[in-house]
């Protein structure tokens, strides 16, 4: 099965299954489950406990990718479940596989993406023995899943793995994991699973209590100085549409988060872009001056606050969120709206009496635009800047084109420098932060993409060195990616922080030595690029982007090369550094 | 205005940190505003919360695996079945300040197996038991103190005694100093479990959770 590319069965077989079999195993349950889900793709990797699942998916018309590590297939599931809404589904086998799924449960979990993992267990009767491949896969990923199971028998387990699906995607999402024992799995049941369900304790809030929107909207009405900071939840919500028009209305400027990215359009005149650790100038000083934040869907994360102490210290805050549990978490809310985003803007909406005066303060926002650009110093001579290429690539793609990254410098410069106007087109891993994400989760997202939407990946070196086996499976399946490694020999990140707080020392951090990575590319069947110089980065791209199937760049850039603006860890945000001198 | 400046060659151009308007107020670490001139964090106060669970493998271990990954101080714990065998109570005791009190509702609240929680006010009745073995040398002052606090004995042998204890935790802690005179061997105490006073539910079921009792 591992040698078939990626495109479902129907078509392999030029027949749908119209009328299915009825189910007989655990197994054909669990399947049935995911089929009656919607469920299209699944991202795995093949073992000894989980083998009657696949055995299963043998006759199913959903899609298997073989991944070529756990790891790569629970991120691609993940960028999968980013790009499209609805879970994206990885498999493993127990002990080993199951804990390498670990990694990106916990960052589905922090991100809150839609995510399901089957694992294979032991048989029931030797759990708890330390038998071969045995890991307390349950206990293991208790802390890092919105919820777990442990499926207890043949006729149940269909209905369990429906609900692990339904609880990924209702509320705020998150992962959820079944672990299968190969007993029940492989057990002979008739019973066919339900349709996907959460269960009856689980009732998330649709609406905010319509006496709390009101006296908000009366803050909010009465600011000087608004600000609506949005984040991942507006577009997990599907709410961007609605934050438009309510900004654009209201005329009030929106400020992202990171995950919040693509919530609205970076070239509208309202957006101040995004905020926090690496945000814009602009977006910082907003948040630390605003008199009143409407924050919709952000969880805020210290890389976006700071210091607690100096965020937004004038602002009343009022934060719409699904989760009750955040709202006054790490930053306290005067006013808490409990609701669906796009719900609560449209609530909000309604009961704004009037606009906020904002002429002044929009002036002011845009006076911070002029004076803190991102604009960056080239010397053609001297190395190559990477927000350049990021620009470059940026210019040479259509707007809905999806961006992935790994995780460290490159990510931010990706973040900084292309310009994102659309919901689900950047794919990243934010509140975890697990270098490695970038070319699984490309896979994932070039097959939750639109066929005409461009795929292309932004990656460092020690990123793109943690993971890029899984190019074996792009290059198997003749998917059509572009991968920029922003190579600079360094975990660069670490690095940069290394010359701003450890005295230069860079203690493991120096590479000295990477693989030529266009040369690598080539042997996993993809086609490999290189760049050193600006007159390459043009016509190098355009043919990169031009090749069908896989290609990897490897991108040269300026091995000094920081991120700024910068605000240190736990600092002020008002007080971003914009150069080595501001730390 | 700084546009038509040459970018520095590391790093960005504008106004640097000391040059910028600032914010007039701060907040504490706990993300409240404040006056700035007042740093004062909110103090830990003891409080029991309940919450009301469906009986489901791992619970216990979700609720328990809570305080400790969210690093919330908890002085007891208590589980037991309830009037409904797919319910069982939690009852856990809490050090903790205000905002924090109500993270932790919040965050048991998430779990999916809970069905209601709550803080528990003051006038609730709770009671916690104890069980103390002491060195049976004083056999009758030992009973003595036993039955000033209105204590049973369960076992009395030659060597040891051992006395059941009911009450509130002061009770309780006072009750074991008085037997502190005596050679006290071993204490097994079991937390505290409570119940909202009168007329008040403890837990409020939502209909769509409620199962035949």
């Amino acid at each position: 099965m591992s040698s078939e590319r990626a495109v479902p069965r129907e078509e392999r077989d030029g027949e749908q299954d119209s009328d299915p079999d009825p189910v007989t195993t655990g197994a054909e349950s669990v399947v049935r489950a995911l089929e009656n889900a919607g469920v299209e793709y699944l991202f795995g990797v093949q073992g000894g406990a989980i083998m009657p699942v696949y055995d299963a998916l043998f006759d199913s018309g959903m899609t298997h990718v073989t991944m070529a590590h756990e790891q790569g297939a629970v991120h691609a599931a993940d960028a999968y479940g980013i790009v499209t809404g609805r879970p994206g589904i990885c498999m493993a086998t127990s002990g080993p596989g199951a804990t390498n799924l670990v990694t990106g449960i916990a960052d589905a979990d922090m991100d809150s993406d839609p995510v399901v993992a089957l694992t294979g267990q032991v048989p029931t009767d030797f759990v708890g023995s330390d038998a071969f491949q045995e890991t307390d896969t349950t206990g293991v990923t208790r802390p890092i899943t919105k919820e777990n199971y442990f499926a207890s028998d043949a006729d149940s387990v269909g209905d369990t793995v429906g609900e692990a699906f339904a609880m990924a995607a209702r509320g705020r999402q998150g992962p959820t994991l079944v672990d299968l024992p190969k007993d029940v799995t492989n057990g002979d049941t008739d019973a066919e699973p339900g349709s996907a369900e959460t269960p009856p304790t689980y009732e998330p809030a649709e609406t905010a209590e319509p006496a709390a929107v009101e006296r908000a909207s009366e803050a909010f009405a009465d600011a000087d100085q608004p600000v609506i900071l949005a984040g991942g939840g507006v577009i997990k919500a599907e709410a961007s549409e609605e934050l438009r028009a309510f900004a654009t209305d209201h005329e009030v400027p929106v400020v992202t988060t990171m995950p919040g990215i693509g919530a609205f359009p970076e070239n509208h005149p309202l957006s101040l872009e995004w905020a926090g650790m690496h945000g814009t100038g602009y977006a910082n000083m907003a948040l630390t001056l605003t008199d009143c934040l409407f924050a919709v869907g952000t969880r805020f994360d210290d890389r976006l606050t700071g210091g607690v102490e100096t965020f937004a210290p004038d602002a009343e805050i009022i934060h719409a969120d699904i989760d009750p549990a955040e709202i006054s978490k790490n930053v306290e809310a005067e006013y808490g709206l409990v609701g669906d985003a796009a719900a609560v803007i449209e609530q909000f909406d309604a009961a704004l009496d009037e606009s906020p005066d904002t002429d002044e303060w929009r002036a002011q926002c845009e006076e911070w635009k002029r004076e803190y650009p991102l604009d960056y110093y080239i010397d053609e001579d001297d190395p190559l800047r990477p927000e350049f290429v990021v620009e470059a690539v940026d210019a040479a793609t259509d707007d809905d084109t999806v961006v992935t990254t790994g995780v460290g410098q490159h990510q931010m410069w990706a973040s900084q420098y292309w310009t994102f106007t659309e919901p689900r087109t950047w794919v990243s891993s934010h509140g975890l932060g697990a270098m490695g994400y970038g070319v699984p989760a490309t896979i994932g997202a070039r097959l939750a993409a639109d066929e005409d939407q461009s795929v292309v990946c932004f990656d460092g070196d020690g990123s793109f060195l943690m993971t890029c086996q899984e190019l074996t499976v792009a290059a198997r399946e003749e998917m059509d990616i572009t991968v920029f490694v922003l190579n600079n020999e360094y975990i660069g990140m670490v690095r940069q922080w290394q010359d701003g707080f450890f005295e230069g020392r860079h203690m493991a951090s120096d590479y000295n030595w990477m693989p030529e990575f266009d040369v690598l590319a080539e042997a996993f069947g993809a086609n490999g690029y290189r760049i050193d110089d600006y007159d390459e980065v043009e016509d190098t791209i355009e043919a990169a982007l031009a090749d069908d199937g896989p290609s990897v760049v490897d991108v040269h850039i300026d091995p000094q090369a920081d991120v700024f603006p910068m605000v240190p860890s736990g600092g002020d945000n008002g007080l971003f550094a914009l150069r080595g001198d501001h730390l | 205005m700084s546009s038509d400046e040459e970018p520095p060659k590391r790093g960005l151009k504008g106004p640097a940190p000391e040059e910028r308007a600032r914010p007039e107020g701060r907040r504490n670490s706990q993300g409240i505003r404040i006056d700035p001139d007042v740093e004062a964090e909110q103090l830990p106060r003891r409080t029991t919360i309940t919450a009301l669970v469906s009986n489901q493998p791992g619970v216990l271990s979700e609720v328990s695996g809570l305080f400790s990954r969210r690093q919330f101080n908890i002085e007891s714990l208590t589980v037991g079945p309830t009037q409904n065998p797919d319910w069982s109570r939690v009852t856990v005791v809490v050090e903790e300040p205000d905002p924090n009190v109500e993270q932790i509702e919040k965050q048991l609240d998430k779990l999916v197996p809970v069905i209601h929680t709550r803080e528990l006010g003051d006038d609730a009745v709770r009671r916690e038991l104890v069980l103390v073995k002491v060195s049976a040398d004083n056999p009758e002052r030992i009973h003595a103190i036993t039955e000033m606090y209105d204590g049973r004995t369960l076992d009395a042998g030659p060597r040891t005694v051992t006395v059941e204890l009911t009450g509130s935790e002061r009770v309780i802690d006072d009750a074991l100093d008085a037997f502190r005179q005596f050679d006290v061997r071993e204490i097994a105490r079991t937390g505290h479990t409570a119940l909202a006073r009168g007329e008040t539910k403890t837990s409020i079921a939502p209909d769509r959770v409620k199962t035949d009792e």
